[in-house]
C-alpha cells in the first residue's frame, strides 16, 4: 500500500491547451486581423497571413449526455479534423478552414435538434445553474425555465437581430453561481420565508457561532430551546438569502408555495460604451409554475420586445433604460412598481433619484 | 429491469425548438440506472415544486480537499440509484478547446463510472460530471489522471481559473489569456486542490474590455486586456463601412463614452484623440475591419468582485492600471503581489469573507498599505465625498513615543 501511495500521481493540472489547437490556429496564434459574421451563428476570422477559420456556433442545453458529446466529436471528425471548442455561454463551436463545411455542419446540427446561431446583436444561450436537477438550495428549477424561455425566444438566437446583445442568465438562488447579477435580463430564484429550525439537529449538524455569523442582517442568535443548544431567528430581520441554510442543513427554507422567481434587468459586464453595471429589480416575484413557467417567459418576452421597439442601435437594455429613465421602463412594460423595488440594504440611499431631471 | 417512470411534466419540455435537457437525461437513462432515477426524481420535483437534494457531506479523492461536491437525495428509499449523486469538477483546458479524441476519452470514463450526464461546462468553467457514487471517485480520478486530466477547485480554495478564447481566435486579445490561464492554474495546483483560504478565490482572464468571461463581475482577480498606444485605423475600410450603409456618426462616434472621436462626413474619415480614449471597445466592435487595438498591449488588473452572498454583490475595481503580462519580470511581480494579498487575506479575513468583502470591511486604503501598493487615482471613480477621515498622524506619533 505505501508503494501505491508513492506512485499515485496528483496535481498534474489540466491538459496543456496547445495540444487541442487546430493547425490553422497554431500557425496564426495571436495574428488574427479581423472577423466577419457572414450569417447568424457563423463567424469567419481572417489572419494577417490571409488564412481563414470558420466557426459554427451551436446552442446546447448545457446539461448534455455523453451520447450528445460523442455526436459532437463525430461531427468534428467529419468536418473539422477533430477540432472543436465550447464558449463561455456553453455553446459548442465547430472550427473549420473549409468554407463548404459550414452548411454541412449546420445541417447536421439542426437535424440533431441543436440550432446554429447566437452571434452578433441578439440572444445567445442562457448561462444557468443546476436547479432541482442537482442543488440543495434551489428556489426554482434552472434547466426547465431556460428551456421554456429559449423555446419562446429562439428566433432571436437563430435569425432575428435585436438592437444589441442581450445576455440572459438564470440562478436558482441568491448564491448566483455565474454572473447573473450583471445580465441584461436575470432570472433569479428567491425564497420568501424564514428558515424552519430543526432544534434537535442544529447542534449536531452545525457550528452555532458560524450560523449566527452567517446572517447578513444579524437576525440569528444563539439560543437554548427545550434544553438543547440551538439558534433563534428574528423573523422580521430575515430577507431569505439562505446563507444560514448553506452553513447549516438544519435550517431549510425551501417551500413550494413561497419559493419562486424574480426578474432583474439592465446589467452588463462589457466595458463597451458604458461601464459594467448590476442588473436592477424589474419584478420582485413570480410563482413557480412548472413545467413551462408561462409568467416568466411572458415577462422576459415583454422586456425583450419593449426594448427592441424603443432602443437605438447598440443600446443594451441597461443603456436604453439609463437614457429614457425607469418610469418609462415601468410604463412601457406594464410591470407594477412596488415597495420591494426600493433598496433598503446597505448604501440604499445611493439608488434614490437625487436630481430634478425627470422626463414627462 | 430499471423502473419505468411516467414523466408527463418533463415530457412537455421535450417539445419546442430549443434543445431539450429532458431528451439528454432520457438518452443517459437508457444505459444508466442513476440517470433513470434522476428522471423520476425530477418529475417529482416538478409536481411538488421543491428540490430533493441534501447538503453535500465531505467526499473527495485522497489528498485533495476540493473538486468533488457531495450530493445525496433526501428520498433514497424511492430513488436508491441516486442515494449518492456526487458532482465532479474537472479542470477544463484553457479556452475550452478540445480534440474529438479527448472528448471521447472523457465520455468513456464517465460511461463506465457515472451517470453519463455532464455540463459542458459549469459556471466556473470546469467540465462537470454530474452524478456518481462515492466508491467510484478514486477510480475516476486515476483514469482521469491517466488521460491527462485533473480535478478543478471547490470550496474555500483557488477555483479553476478560466479565460476567453484570446489569441487562439480573436483579433482583440491584448495578452495571451490561454497561456496565462494555464500558467496560473499550474502555479496554484496546491491551492486549487487543498482548500486553505477563508473562502473561494477566483481568477478570470479576458483578452479585451469586452470581457467575454465576465471577470469583472465574478472574479476576485479580474485580468482584462487593454492597450496603451493609439487605436490602429484602416482609412479605406472606414469608407467601406460607410458604403455598406453604416451610420458612422450616430452609431459609432456618438456612442463613444469619451467623446474622443470626430467624423468628417465628406471625407468619410474619423479622427481619434487617443489621449482621451477610455479603451471601451465600442468603435472597434462596430468596425472590426477598420479599427483595432494598438500594439503596445497588456492588461488592467482589478480586484474584488463577487455575487451577493454574504454582504452584497461587488464589481471588481482597479488595482493595477496597466501591466505587461508577457514580460517575465512584470509577471513575477504580479504573482508576488497576488501571494502578498492572499497572505494578508488569510491572516485577517473572516471565514466565508471574499477578498472584496474583506477590503470593504478594512478599507481600501488600509488594504493597499498592508499589501504595499501606493494609492493612485485610477483606483477610484471619485475621491471620497464625506469628511469623516481617519487621519493617522496622531496615532503614528503616539506609537513613536512608545
Amino acid at each position: 500500500m505505501p508503494g501505491a501511495m508513492q506512485e499515485r500521481l496528483t496535481d498534474i493540472g489540466p491538459p496543456n491547451f496547445e495540444e487541442f489547437l487546430p493547425p490553422v490556429i497554431k500557425k496564426n496564434y495571436g495574428q488574427w486581423k479581423y472577423h466577419e459574421i457572414p450569417q447568424k451563428g457563423v463567424m469567419v476570422h481572417v489572419a494577417e497571413s490571409g488564412d481563414k477559420i470558420y466557426s459554427v456556433r451551436v446552442g446546447s442545453p448545457r446539461l448534455i449526455s455523453i451520447d450528445t458529446i460523442r455526436f459532437y466529436a463525430e461531427v468534428a471528425d467529419k468536418y473539422c479534423d477533430g477540432y472543436l471548442r465550447f464558449t463561455s455561454r456553453h455553446n459548442v463551436e465547430f472550427l473549420t478552414t473549409v468554407e463548404e463545411n459550414v452548411e454541412k455542419i449546420k445541417k447536421e446540427m439542426e437535424a440533431y435538434g441543436n440550432p446554429v446561431g447566437g452571434t452578433g446583436p441578439g440572444i445567445t444561450s442562457i448561462v444557468h445553474t443546476q436547479g432541482w436537477v442537482h442543488c440543495h438550495s434551489a428556489a426554482t428549477d434552472a434547466s426547465g425555465i431556460v428551456k421554456a424561455v429559449m423555446d419562446d425566444l429562439s428566433e432571436y438566437f437563430t435569425s432575428k437581430d435585436l438592437p444589441a446583445k442581450c445576455r440572459i442568465a438564470l440562478a436558482c438562488c441568491l448564491n448566483m453561481c455565474g454572473a447573473v447579477h450583471c445580465s441584461d435580463i436575470a432570472i433569479l430564484g428567491v425564497h420568501r420565508k424564514p428558515p424552519t429550525i430543526d432544534h434537535n439537529n442544529v447542534n449536531k449538524l452545525c457550528e452555532i457561532p458560524s450560523v449566527s455569523a452567517s446572517c447578513p442582517t444579524a437576525a440569528i442568535r444563539p439560543s437554548t430551546v427545550d434544553g438543547k443548544p440551538s439558534v433563534e431567528v428574528i423573523q422580521e430581520n430575515c430577507m431569505f438569502c439562505a446563507n444560514c441554510y448553506t452553513v447549516c442543513p438544519a435550517m431549510p427554507l425551501n417551500d413550494p408555495e413561497m419559493d419562486g422567481v424574480s426578474i432583474w434587468v439592465g446589467g452588463k459586464v462589457s466595458n463597451a460604451r458604458s461601464a459594467p453595471k448590476f442588473s436592477k429589480l424589474a419584478i420582485p416575484y413570480l410563482p413557480n409554475t412548472p413545467p413551462r413557467w408561462p409568467e416568466v417567459t411572458e415577462a422576459v418576452r415583454t422586456i425583450v420586445e419593449v426594448w427592441a421597439d424603443n432602443a437605438r442601435p447598440y443600446e443594451r437594455i441597461g443603456e436604453w433604460i439609463d437614457r429614457v429613465g425607469w418610469p418609462r421602463f415601468f410604463k412601457l412594460t406594464g410591470f407594477e412598481f412596488q415597495k420591494e423595488h426600493i433598496d433598503d440594504f446597505k448604501h440604499a440611499g445611493l439608488s434614490f433619484n437625487r436630481t430634478a431631471q425627470l422626463t414627462r | 429491469m430499471p423502473k419505468e417512470y411516467k414523466t408527463p411534466m418533463l415530457d412537455e419540455l421535450e417539445k419546442g425548438p430549443w434543445p431539450s435537457f429532458v431528451k439528454e437525461i432520457k438518452l443517459a437513462a437508457k444505459n444508466s440506472p442513476m440517470s433513470n432515477d434522476l428522471l423520476g426524481l425530477l418529475e417529482r420535483s416538478y409536481n411538488e415544486r421543491i428540490g430533493h437534494w441534501k447538503h453535500g457531506g465531505i467526499v473527495g479523492v485522497m489528498g485533495y480537499g476540493g473538486g468533488v461536491i457531495g450530493r445525496y437525495v433526501d428520498v433514497p428509499e424511492d430513488f436508491p440509484n441516486i442515494s449518492h449523486f456526487h458532482t465532479i469538477r474537472i479542470n477544463q483546458p484553457s479556452g475550452w478547446f478540445y480534440t474529438s479524441d479527448a472528448l471521447r476519452t472523457l465520455c468513456n470514463i464517465w460511461e463506465k463510472r457515472g451517470s453519463g450526464l455532464t455540463n459542458m461546462h459549469g459556471s466556473t468553467g470546469d467540465i462537470v460530471f454530474l452524478g456518481t457514487k462515492t466508491d467510484e471517485l478514486e477510480p475516476i480520478f486515476s483514469e482521469l489522471t491517466e488521460a491527462g486530466f485533473d480535478l478543478g477547485g471547490s470550496g474555500s480554495d483557488v477555483r479553476t481559473p478560466s479565460c476567453c478564447v484570446g489569441p487562439g481566435r480573436c483579433e482583440w486579445a491584448c495578452y495571451d489569456t490561454l497561456k496565462l490561464c494555464y500558467d496560473i492554474t499550474m502555479r496554484y495546483q496546491d491551492e486549487l486542490h487543498r482548500p486553505a483560504f477563508p473562502y473561494k478565490w477566483k481568477f478570470k482572464m479576458s483578452g479585451c474590455p469586452n470581457d467575454c468571461v465576465a471577470s469583472i463581475a465574478r472574479a476576485d482577480i479580474s485580468i482584462i486586456g487593454t492597450w496603451k498606444d493609439d487605436i490602429r485605423v484602416d482609412a479605406e475600410e472606414i469608407k467601406n463601412y460607410d458604403k455598406a450603409g453604416m451610420d458612422i456618426f450616430n452609431d459609432v462616434v456618438l456612442n463613444c463614452p469619451a467623446k474622443c472621436m470626430k467624423y468628417d462626413a465628406k471625407a468619410k474619415a474619423i479622427e481619434i484623440n487617443n489621449d482621451d480614449c477610455r479603451h471601451c471597445m465600442h468603435c472597434i466592435n462596430a468596425m472590426p475591419k477598420a479599427l483595432r487595438p494598438g500594439t503596445d498591449t497588456g492588461a488592467v488588473v482589478l480586484i474584488g468582485s463577487k455575487a451577493p452572498i454574504v454582504e452584497g454583490a461587488l464589481l471588481s475595481s482597479v488595482l493595477i492600471p496597466f501591466i505587461n503580462l508577457d514580460d517575465e519580470d512584470e509577471r513575477e511581480d504580479f504573482f508576488d503581489l497576488i501571494e502578498e494579498i492572499q497572505d494578508v487575506w488569510c491572516e485577517e479575513g473572516k471565514a466565508r469573507e471574499r477578498v472584496g468583502e474583506f477590503i470593504q470591511r478594512v478599507g481600501m486604503g488600509n488594504f493597499l498599505e498592508a499589501i504595499g501598493v501606493e494609492p493612485i487615482p485610477e483606483m477610484v471613480a471619485y475621491p471620497r465625498d464625506n469628511p469623516y477621515v481617519f487621519y493617522e498622524d496622531y496615532y503614528d506619533d503616539e506609537e513613536e513615543d512608545e
